[in-house]
């Protein structure tokens, strides 16, 4: 059951600004659902207006174009773990996407509300952080484009502006030898803890420090600090180990019902490690 | 109450429905007598409240009815033509694969889905599929083997 609200349909990125400008902080903008109904079903938040954003051709369609993956808002995970060139661009994105929550979240989600919505407990963020992604904002002031690391500042909060609407997400495609991996640990829909990684592996050793960002066990993504492993051997133990380190020292983990801080912050060292692996096991 | 009315093809057939905007799948369906979908958890996690819109497996419970504006709706009631029961029905009582029956509408449903678009899944692909249905009774043994049957029923 859920209170009575009005449903508007954008069908244009002017008219979603416009109507946001409007209704102010009486209006959710409002694309799969699967986080905003909840939270309205729940009682936490009310609006009296939701904005449909999905009937705007912009913020749909999937393109690669001058090394970049370019995502529109509205695009289901449903979507993006079918599309073929994700999976040809950026293979583990393609596989993160065929595990997000379970098949009917995939089928209604997007990747845009996903983001928006800043769900600490979630697969796409890191992953996006680690290889650099920005989002592209509209907004009466114009259109800027944001490192998904500033779109986050927060749990449930984001530098959305008040009548800015999230047009599509820019991946920037890996080099032809880099890799990426995501490896997560979960119970139900929501990862209790997700590493992403994404480097080079050259001839055993490390090329470059990859990017490792921790997700859903901090209140935002976290980086994890890296140079130590530039150059280092793919499969130096010890290395591994001092990643592992560096994870649990870089993460804040808040305690809640996917587990005690002190069992994540161990279970971020494990992953991480597990991210390494996977990056190298890719390389190979 | 403002209302809308909308054309909708629910299982098959073309019909107008009046749902207000906060109205949920769920909602309307029910409240058109057709008891077959439940709903459970009501957040989107235990799957028995399963649907087909487009031919995609959604939450009923949290997907607005206004969603269903101009495209399909498939329930459990349209899956048998007649007496004669569709595949996954007949694997689902040959196998046993439910108990008190709560969950099993939306199991079917989310099982139709897999097979419209893999007819000959394996074993991973069906439980990767399915870890959104949540059973409390059997078990999933019966539950994997019985959409395994009804892939291998329906393979031409």
């Amino acid at each position: 059951m859920l209170r009575r609200f009005e449903l508007h349909r954008a069908t244009s990125v002017d008219e979603a600004i416009a109507l946001r400008r409007d209704l102010g902080d009486g209006a959710a903008v409002y694309a799969g659902g699967t986080e905003i109904l909840m939270t309205m079903k729940m009682g936490i938040a009310r609006w009296p207006h939701l904005i449909d954003v999905k009937p705007i051709p912009e913020l749909h369609g999937i393109t690669v174009s001058g090394g970049m993956l370019r995502i529109g808002a509205a695009v289901a995970h449903w979507d993006l773990e079918r599309d073929p060139a994700v999976a040809r661009a950026i293979p583990a994105f393609a596989e993160l996407e065929r595990n997000v929550a379970n098949v009917r979240v995939r089928a209604a989600g997007t990747l845009g509300g996903n983001l928006a919505f800043a769900e600490p407990h979630a697969d796409p963020p890191a992953f996006l952080i680690a290889l650099d992604a920005r989002v592209v904002l509209s907004g009466s002031e114009g259109t800027r484009r944001l490192a998904v690391s500033d779109l986050i500042t927060g749990m449930y909060t984001t530098t959305l502006g008040a009548d800015e609407i999230l047009v599509s997400i820019e991946i920037p495609i890996p080099a032809a030898d880099a890799r990426a991996a995501y490896v997560k640990f979960q119970i139900l829909e929501r990862p209790s803890v997700g590493v992403a990684i994404a480097g080079t592996v050259r001839d055993g050793r490390f090329r470059g420090a990859p990017a490792v960002v921790v997700g859903a066990v901090d209140e935002v993504p976290r980086r994890v600090p890296t140079a130590a492993l530039d150059g280092a051997r793919a499969d130096d133990a010890a290395a591994a180990d001092a990643l592992a380190e560096a994870a649990r020292g870089a993460v804040d983990p808040v305690a809640d019902l996917a587990g005690a801080a002190d069992y994540k912050r161990h279970l971020v060292g494990v992953f991480a490690k597990r991210a390494l692996a996977a990056l190298v096991a890719e390389a190979a | 109450m403002p209302q809308r009315t909308m054309a909708v093809a629910l299982n098959g057939s073309k019909r107008e429905v009046a749902v207000a905007d906060h109205t949920l799948l769920s909602e309307m369906i029910r409240g058109l007598g057709l008891l077959g979908t439940k709903v459970s958890c009501d957040m989107q996690v235990c799957g028995a409240c399963t649907v087909l819109l487009d031919g995609r497996p959604v939450s009923s419970c949290t997907t607005l009815a206004i969603e269903a504006e101009g495209r399909s709706v498939d329930t459990i009631e349209g899956l048998a033509d007649g007496p004669r029961l569709h595949p996954l029905q007949t694997a689902f009582l040959e196998k046993a694969a439910f108990q008190c029956g709560f969950c099993t509408p939306g199991m079917i449903m989310a099982a139709k889905a897999l097979l419209a678009e893999r007819p000959s899944p394996d074993e991973a692909a069906v439980k990767h599929w399915m870890d959104g249905n949540i059973c409390r009774c059997t078990g999933y043994e019966t539950i994997v083997e019985a959409v395994l049957d009804a892939a291998r029923a329906t393979r031409p």
